[in-house]
Formats: structure tokens, sequence, C-alpha cells
């Protein structure tokens, strides 16, 4: 298939980045998002020209790093999918696709279609962690857990901090993926120890890094490639106003 | 945001089922009116009802709107660079961030407006205050009816407004789990519609002749 890419191009942080418009041809419908990327670069390289730079690891959907905003939607068209999980066959001979990188003060562009995302380590830094002794592990049914909690908890860390939730979100808020950190950690035993530090941590490196307040839009769940759903904000909130009240 | 926001829709609901006395004619209305400034008469001196509710009323809406200032500030900071290729919002509240805050803007106009013509009168034919039914009447009467358009639509930036701020409300609040989320939804679905509609009936009625 032939397709018409317009991709955001910025040489460094510093610079003035645009759009810039790239005809690619004999796309296959099996390659990746990503392989149809390489492609392209595969071209650019051999004609002299700066590769477009963009992050990716795994490529299986698991770590995280992939972070495309395509057509307007981080993670392109396809629900619950990363990029690297989206194939071209989503796409129809013809199309015009716009890739861009996240958009969020918190995350600034390094390169072309990378940007920082070290503020959601601050974030993790500040409370996204339990204390535990080390030394042999522990057998698994040494401490019980509901089914319940636990099946919660698992959703929950399926979080790959990919960030696409700040990249939907229309205030730049990174509520969802503290509220799937919290929500996560929370609902564990090991987690309780730091469960009220955690919550006032978190938020209070969430919002020095520069992300925007909450306002409930819901864009964020409806992008997360993990299905993180909105009852982790609403855990959050609930961890907050406790964590606050016991602190005031 | 949230505790304002409650304050405020509690208002709405009272001042809606208020405003029902109309139907029951000027001299059932003009006396509910004379009960909010006669409350509590001679114990209390005239107007404390009225003057502890209004007090109330703006120091929410102040708290309300510089709240409101400050997060859209946020955003506008949290997000410098817009994208440059749009997708229809697709979140639970999709209809939120297109409508929340111009609509504010529309519902804070016409508060203006709505104190200057019924409260202050200084734009309603009516001046005598203890006619409010009479003030209501003139107001909407037919050959007005840009005033009673402005109402409708200020009534339709409301909706969305509680329709989503409700809800909203409630997650920053109480923080429900996706079960009672729904469920809220539904709720704020149902106030903003019963409030709304119950403003609406009365200028409509008013210009449609049912009130005169
Ligand atoms: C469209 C239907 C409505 C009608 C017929 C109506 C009628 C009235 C009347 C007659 C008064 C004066 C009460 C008095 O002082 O005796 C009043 C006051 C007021 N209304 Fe409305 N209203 C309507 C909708 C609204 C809406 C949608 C809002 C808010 C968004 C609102 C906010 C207020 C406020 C803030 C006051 C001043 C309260 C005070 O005097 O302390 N009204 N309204
Ligand atoms: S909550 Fe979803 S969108 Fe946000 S960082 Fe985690 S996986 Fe990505
Ligand atoms: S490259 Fe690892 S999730 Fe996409």
């Amino acid at each position: 298939m032939k397709l018409s890419l317009r991709i955001w191009r910025q040489s460094d942080a510093q610079a003035q980045g645009k759009m810039v418009s790239y005809e690619i041809d004999e796309v296959s419908e099996d390659a990746s998002f990503l392989e149809m990327l390489d492609v392209l670069n595969e071209r650019l390289i051999s004609e002299g020209e700066d590769p477009v730079a963009f992050d990716h690891d795994c490529r299986e959907g698991i770590c995280g790093a992939c972070s495309l905003v395509i057509d307007g939607q981080p993670h392109g068209p396809q629900a619950a999918t990363t990029t690297c999980q989206l194939h071209m066959r989503k796409f129809k001979d013809g199309d015009s696709i716009d890739i861009e990188p996240w958009r969020a003060g918190a995350f600034p562009v390094i390169k072309d279609l990378v940007v920082d995302r070290s503020a959601f380590d601050r974030i993790i830094q500040a409370g996204g962690y339990i204390s535990a002794p080390t030394g042999t592990a522990p057998d698994a049914h040494a401490v019980p857990i509901p089914k319940q909690d636990a099946d919660a908890a698992f959703s929950a860390a399926a979080c790959i901090g990919c960030g696409a939730c700040v990249a939907a979100c229309p205030n730049g808020s990174g509520m969802l993926f503290m509220g799937a950190k919290v929500t996560h950690l929370g609902l564990m035993p090991q987690g309780q120890p730091e469960r009220h530090t955690r919550v006032l941590g978190m938020v209070a490196a969430h919002d020095e890094a520069g992300f925007g307040g909450c306002t409930n839009t819901g864009e964020c769940a409806a992008a997360c490639p993990k299905e993180i759903g909105l009852d982790v904000i609403g855990k959050l909130n609930r961890d907050f106003r406790k964590a606050a009240i016991r602190a005031a | 945001m949230a505790v304002s926001g409650i304050l405020l829709v509690l208002f709405l609901v009272a001042h809606m089922a208020g405003n029902l006395h109309v139907f029951e004619g000027r001299a059932s209305m003009n006396e509910y009116a004379h009960g909010l400034r006669t409350f509590g008469e001679p114990l209390l001196p005239h107007e404390s009802l009225l003057w502890v509710l209004r007090i109330g009323l703006i120091a929410a809406a102040a708290v309300h709107i510089w709240t409101a200032v400050v997060l859209t500030r946020r955003a506008l900071a949290a997000r410098p660079v817009r994208y440059a290729s749009k997708k229809p919002a697709k979140g639970e509240s999709r209809h939120a961030a297109a409508t929340m805050r111009w609509g504010a803007a529309v519902v804070f106009l016409f508060i203006i407006w709505h104190l200057l013509d019924l409260t202050f009168r200084t734009v309603n034919p009516v001046k005598d205050v203890p006619d409010a039914y009479g003030a209501v009447v003139a107001t909407f009467s037919p050959e007005r009816w840009p005033v009673t358009v402005f109402y409708l639509l200020a009534l339709l930036a409301l909706f969305f407004h509680l329709r989503h701020g409700i809800w909203s409300a409630v997650q920053t609040i109480a923080g429900p789990n996706s079960k009672w989320r729904k469920r809220t939804q539904a709720i704020g679905l149902a106030v903003a519609l019963i409030v709304v509609l119950g403003f609406a009936i009365v200028p409509l009625s008013v210009t449609f002749g049912l009130v005169k």
C-alpha cells in the first residue's frame, strides 16, 4: 500500500519543529507501524537524510517505550493497543497519516517523536515502591490476599508507564498513571506501610513536574493501551483525601 | 471546585423548585418571595435568610470561579503545544472539554443579566420588588422573545455543565468504584435534566401564554 505521512520533525529540544510530508510506497499490510517507520528510515538514511527518531524497545506491547500520536490519537486508532502492536492493515491504501510526539509540558520533546518522560520516574521515586525484606522470597501463599483484590491490583499493575494518558488528556494530567500505581500497590498488604506517604508524595511530584489538574474528561482511559479505567482515579482521590486528613 | 459546585447545585435545585410557585398564581408566588425575605421575623432581622443564602452563594461562586481559573491556567501550562491532527474526544465525559469552560462563561453572563432582570429589576419593566410574579411575566412576555431565547440558551449551557459537573464532583470527593461511577453519571444526567427542564418550563409557559 501507498501512504502519505506527515511527521513532526524537530532536530533537538531547542529547535522549532514542524510537520514534514513523506510519501511511502509498497508498505506491507502485515508490517507493524514501527516497521513501516523502519522502512522509511532506511530510505532516508540511503538518501543521506536524518532518520526519524522515535522511541521503541520491546515491540511486543509490554515496555511502554513506544509513544506516537497517530492521527491525533496516542497509540493510534486501535483500542487497547500500543503503537508497536498496531499493524498497517488498520490503514487503507492511499491514507494520509499524521504522526506527532506526546504533547505535554512535563514531557518535553528531545528530538522528532522522542519525548523525555523522566517526570514519570520522579513520580515513581516519590512513592511508587514498597519496603520489602531482602533474602529468600516468601512462599506465594504465605500472605493470603482476597481474589478480588489480587485481580484488581493485577489489572492496575498492567500499566506500562507509557504516558499515553497524559498525551490524550486535554489538561495534560498524569492522574491515570498515578491512579494505576496507587491502586496496584495500595490493594496489596505489602503496599500498606507507605500507603499514605505514597499518595501524598506522588501527587506532589506530579504537580511539581508541571502536569495539569484532572477534570474527569476520561480521555486518558480511552487512550490507555492497557485499559486502565477511571476507577483508579477514584481510588487515588479516596486515598489522597484520607492521607491529607491524616497528615493535617 | 467540587465542593463549591455541589453547593451551587443545591441552590439550583431549591431555586428551580421555588420558581414553580409561578404556576400557583400571583398570590402564591409573591407570598413565597415575601416569605424568603421575612423568614424568621420578628426574631431575626428582615431578609436574614435571604442574606445568609446570598453570602453563601457568593462565597461558593467565588471559590468555584477561582478554582476553575487555577485549573484552566494549569491546563494551559501543561499542554503548551497543540496537536496538528485533531480527533473527536472519545472519553466517558467527551463533551466536557468542549463545553465546561465556554458554557461557564455563558452561565456567568446569564447570571449577571438575571440579577439585573429579576433581583435588581434594572432591565425589568416591573420595578415593584414584592411583585416577583409580575416581573417574571413581564420579562418573558411574547414581545420580549429574545430574553426567553437567551434564557433557554443559557439553560442548554447549564445542562452540559451540570451533566459533567455533578459526576465529576462525586468522582473527586468520593472516588466511587466502576459500578458507582456509572450510577453517578446517570444521576448527574437525571439531575441536570430535571433542573434545566424545571427552569425552562417557566419562561416557556409565560411566552406561550399559559401563565399571565
Ligand atoms: C430560567 C428560569 C429562571 C427563572 C424564572 C428565575 C427566576 C428568578 C427570580 C424571580 C429571582 C428573584 C427572586 C427574588 O429576589 O425574589 C431569581 C434570583 C436568582 N436566580 Fe434565577 N431564575 C431562573 C434560572 C436561574 C438559573 C439557571 C440560575 C443560575 C445559574 C439562577 C440564579 C439566580 C440567582 C443567583 C439569583 C439571585 C438570588 C438572590 O437574589 O439572592 N436563576 N431568579
Ligand atoms: S495508565 Fe495506561 S496510558 Fe497511562 S501510562 Fe499507564 S499504560 Fe500508559
Ligand atoms: S515498544 Fe514496548 S510497548 Fe511498544
